[in-house]
């Protein structure tokens, strides 16, 4: 108790040394595990990093960069046999079973009535809440929606659609042109998730997705199967460009540059690779995904990534002064702009980079999401629910006839799960 | 002195006995920790309801035989894997005759056969992620090669490795590539080693083509088959990069074999069902014991008749 009494105290005291303007020397290690392995996000990762270094020159920080891929199944092995000090990962339940085993570090005493943290980032507090306790704290977040081919859409007459009625119309233009509607690449099962996130929260709204995912409804139930009737519209018309099940999501992309589809429903780091295969923003635009049901209230995703501190850390201190420096509103700033990450900051004092998707990316989540924000299917679902559930969407966007079987697979699953 | 006197003598008298065990002791204890222990450990943890985090003791929950009824009962996903892994071990014995067929093939004395006989056994020696790869391109709907050839001979195009029915078989092509280079590789050098008079004999008596290589070639090539036969067979059940790179088990799960849906089920991304992952493991050890075992005894019966 001591002990711990005394951890708080320090880390306050280094919380509150950094906030004033003659930072406190870090002394010691501080080693640091990440995930973010394309080149834009190590680069800056790498120059926070350093400038975290320059003020603290007496501490000595390892940082290892891991695949992003292959960081989801070593992190297991890494926070039990060889923990690192600060780890990045994500938020809401894809953390759950690291703080259940009791992997992670609780870092309530950081969100603390008063504490900045807790006046900057609050509305992300529930992404990292579990059972009542905080567990990290995010760095970063983005919006999904549609990213279209606004010339293809001005060439052929269309408009954003307002409705599910004009997605439709919109998408039978496109077909009559000799052009899919959307392009996806299912294979990892993730870009179908999106799908499906976004067409049960515009069925059935933001409460029954969020009862979904903890269990309490049946995947047999009517309101589930009007979601996969709405679902079953497009694919039966020909929306989705064919073989999508075997291709990953970048090799979705050139579809939409190519303009051989119209769009996609994507996640804002789309941008970039999509700016690079050489879509001007003039060519390219974003609109929030359709109102399906009348009267349900817009909901959105918007993943949250997020820092943590293991519980079998050396250096708890220096990784509680780690993560204060992260989400302050200077560094979340830099982050975040257009150069560095391209998204969103989770700080609410820091300002969103000058750029056309960010904008609209904010102001659809902070004004135009009044039904709430959802983080995404695999992280508000738990892991192995998320794993047979996107199995059976990959294999109804090719053969959408099998839903009474795919139902009834996903729904043996959630009887075992919960 | 009395004593080590004696002890000298014991060691002595027992010398022969004694001295192969001295030099087994290093290459038994690494078994017995890194492949006996570890089978045990799976059989224990089989037992139990645990995500692999935390230690077993306090966050496991003792089930008894639950996970294996559950398997073998109820769950589509492991049927269609071990279906798949018999397909494997179907299909991937056709290395055996076709690398025995370009060995053959190879095997003459022509300018630059070192380097085709090279060139042959390339696939063997890339990474099978490489392989893989090649093959995923390969068998791409628009692009890939593969609808070129079909297309040509005026076959509609086929999304292979997108198809359920046609998945799993296209990653068996693609493992038969390298597998054949290295079976041609062990009939190669069986083929260096064959008795040339017994050859000038039958051919003496009349031997030629198809009745020469079954009744003298081939049974000198008994060993090299033998080989060839193990390793196709091990390699089939552990058949899991080609998988993994190809289709990551899919579409929709259908290509799966066991060893990866263990993969799946315990250590992957989504995966936190370390019992059952290690269930999975089990019924695959005891599969790949029916084989191990046989091999194991076709040897021990060989060693017996050479030694009288």
């Amino acid at each position: 108790m001591r002990s711990i009494l005394k951890a708080t105290a320090v880390s306050l005291a280094t919380l509150v040394a950094l906030a004033g303007p003659a930072s406190a020397e870090l002394t010691g290690n501080l080693k640091i595990n990440l995930d973010t392995s394309n080149p834009a996000p190590r680069a800056t990762m790498e120059a926070l990093i350093a400038k975290f270094q320059a003020a603290h020159p007496a501490l000595n920080i390892t940082t290892n960069v891991i695949d992003r891929e292959a960081y989801k199944t070593q992190i297991r092995n890494f926070l039990s046999a060889d923990a690192p000090d600060v780890l990045t990962w994500y938020a809401a339940n894809r953390m759950r079973p690291y703080v259940e085993a009791g992997l992670l570090e609780d870092v309530s005493d950081m969100w603390a009535d008063g504490t900045d943290i807790a006046n900057e980032l609050a509305s992300t507090k529930g992404a990292l809440t579990v059972d009542g306790k905080q567990w990290g704290v995010p760095y970063t977040y983005y919006q999904w929606g549609i990213y279209y081919r606004k010339d293809i859409y001005e060439e052929l007459g269309l408009s954003e659609p307002a409705n599910f009625d004009d997605m439709l119309s919109n998408c039978e233009a496109m077909i009559a042109s000799g052009r899919k509607c959307y392009t996806i690449g299912n294979k990892w099962l993730w870009t179908g998730a999106g799908w499906f996130d976004y067409i049960n929260l515009r069925t059935n709204g933001f409460n029954f997705h969020m009862q979904m995912a903890a269990g309490e409804i049946e995947w047999t139930d009517p309101r589930v199967r009007e979601t996969f009737a709405n679902w079953g519209k497009l694919i039966r018309m020909g929306a989705f460009i064919d073989d999508n099940q075997n291709k990953d999501w970048q090799q979705s992309l050139p579809f939409i540059i190519d303009g051989s589809a119209g769009a996609i429903l994507m996640g804002n780091f789309a941008v970039s690779p999509l700016r690079e295969g050489g879509l001007t923003d003039d060519q390219l635009d974003f609109h929030q995904f359709p109102a399906i049901t009348a009267g349900v209230a817009m909901a959105e995703d918007a993943p949250t990534d997020t820092f943590h501190i293991a519980a079998n850390a050396k250096n708890k201190d220096n990784a509680r002064a780690f993560l204060a420096y992260i989400v302050s509103a200077d560094a979340q700033t830099e982050m975040n702009n257009g150069a560095n990450l391209g998204q969103l900051p989770v700080n609410s004092k820091a300002s969103v980079d000058d750029d056309k998707f960010l904008n609209k990316g904010f102001e659809m989540l902070s004004s135009n999401s009044p039904g709430g924000v959802a983080q995404f299917f695999d992280r508000d679902f738990p892991a192995e629910m998320a794993q047979a559930a996107m199995e059976g969407f990959q294999e109804f966007m090719i053969y959408p006839d099998n839903l009474d079987d795919i139902l009834d697979r996903i729904e043996g699953v959630r009887k075992e799960v919960y | 002195m009395n004593t080590t006197l004696v002890k000298q003598n014991w060691y002595k008298r027992n010398e022969i006995a004694i001295t192969p065990w001295l030099f087994l002791v290093p290459g038994l204890i690494m078994f017995a920790i890194y492949v006996v222990f570890p089978i045990f450990q799976s059989f224990r943890i089989s037992l139990f309801k645990w995500d692999g985090l935390g230690s077993l003791a306090t966050h496991g929950e003792y089930i008894g035989m639950a996970n294996y009824e559950k398997l073998l009962t109820r769950d589509r996903s492991f049927n269609i894997s071990l279906w798949n892994n018999l397909k494997w071990l179907v299909f991937y014995l056709a290395s055996i005759p076709a690398g025995l067929f370009i060995a053959l093939f190879l095997n003459q004395t022509v300018r630059g056969i070192r380097l085709y006989k090279s060139l042959f056994f390339f696939p063997f020696v890339i990474s099978q992620i490489v392989v893989g790869l090649v093959f995923t391109w390969f068998y791409d709907p628009q692009y890939g090669l593969f609808n070129g050839i079909i297309g040509f001979v005026g076959f509609k195009p086929l999304n292979v490795l997108g198809d359920p029915t046609l998945s799993t078989y296209g990653v068996i092509a693609a493992g038969l590539w390298p597998q054949t280079a290295y079976c041609m590789i062990l009939y190669l050098t069986g083929l260096n080693s064959l008795d040339l008079e017994q050859t000038e004999a039958a051919r003496l008596d009349g031997a030629k083509g198809i009745r020469m290589l079954w009744h003298v070639i081939l049974p000198q090539l008994r060993p090299a088959t033998f080989i060839a036969f193990v390793v196709t067979v091990i390699g089939s059940l552990r058949s899991f990069d080609l998988i993994s790179i190809m289709t990551n088990g899919g579409p929709f799960g259908s290509s799966r074999v066991l060893s990866f849906y263990m993969f799946e089920k315990s250590l992957s991304e989504y995966g936190f069902k370390m019992g059952y992952g290690a269930a999975i493991a089990v019924i695959l050890f005891l599969i790949m014991m029916v084989f191990i075992g046989y091999f194991l005894w076709r040897m021990y019966q060989d060693e017996k008749a050479t030694n009288g």
